[in-house]
């Protein structure tokens, strides 16, 4: 029982997070509103024994990713209002409709069977701690996390050539000044 | 009552529906990012409660690959942004619309 309240409670959370996110106007509080659902997810992945994984998720989206881009929104201007006004007609209307129907597809869909395969065929209790993940993922899941070092690798090589060999003239845009 | 793997699916699903319509309503860049990280996030969970539904571990493996991904898309994205802004001074996609400097 205790366990249906806490997933409502922090389903809610979540919920209420990403609606924070996708309707304010400052970008900062977008960002908060996504902290929240971050920090919701993380608390699902402790309920699914997932705890090597909620960790990560606490330190790398909580921590890291959204400290980048709280840095970036600070660097491009955090009193910049978005401007709301819909520039093709009936733009709100026509993506919340897309949006509730992409959601009714999924849970349509998805009903039948949510998890291909017969049952449980694994460990009936698997709880991710370190130990079971790194066993899978330095075993049978070796090759691809080295590439995922590759991608990591290009990626931080990508931004610093896009920082040291990008653009430096800033023009201004629509009267906005640029400084 | 207990939480069966649906409930997780369902929530997976809004979530991941909340993210689409938040890129497709969104014009400042920055927040089109955040949707698309509350999508990946939102298949995280997924992975991860059907793992734990089957007992295997992969889906968590898939979790922190998928983790990886969008660690790696954000620093690639946010820099073509600041390299947008530092150009055009804006964060608007509107305004970036012409695909030349």
């Amino acid at each position: 029982m205790i366990e249906v309240i806490v997933f409502v409670v922090f389903a809610l959370v979540a919920l209420a997070g990403a609606v924070v996110m996708i309707t304010a106007k400052n970008p900062v509080y977008s960002a908060m509103g996504l902290l929240a659902t971050m920090f919701a997810m993380a608390i699902f992945y402790v309920m699914l024994d997932a705890h090597f994984v909620a960790a990560v998720q606490i330190i790398v989206y909580a921590g890291a990713v959204m400290t980048l881009f709280l840095f970036v929104i600070m660097m491009i201007g955090v009193d910049k209002q978005e401007d709301t006004a819909e520039t093709i007609p009936f733009q709100r209307g026509i993506t919340f409709v897309v949006a509730l129907g992409l959601a009714v597809v999924i849970i349509l869909a998805g009903r039948q069977a949510w998890v291909t395969g017969s049952g449980m065929f694994g460990t009936p209790d698997l709880v991710g701690t370190i130990e079971t993940v790194a066993d899978s993922l330095f075993g049978n899941w070796t090759l691809a996390f080295l590439s995922t070092v590759f991608l990591l690798t290009i990626a931080a090589v990508g931004t610093v050539a896009l920082a040291l060999f990008g653009p430096t003239a800033v023009r201004d845009v629509d009267g906005e000044e640029g400084t | 009552m207990t939480v069966t793997l649906g409930w997780y699916m369902v929530l997976a699903a809004v979530l991941f529906s909340m993210g689409a319509g938040g890129v497709l309503i969104r014009r400042n860049a920055l927040v089109m990012f955040m949707s698309v990280e509350l999508m990946l996030n939102s298949v995280n969970l997924t992975f991860i409660a059907a793992g734990n539904e089957l007992g295997l571990v992969e889906g968590q493996v898939a979790a922190l690959f998928i983790m990886v991904v969008a660690a790696a898309e954000v620093t690639i994205g946010l820099a073509i942004l600041v390299a947008v802004f530092r150009r055009r001074a804006t964060a608007n996609v509107d305004v970036l619309s012409e695909l030349k400097g």
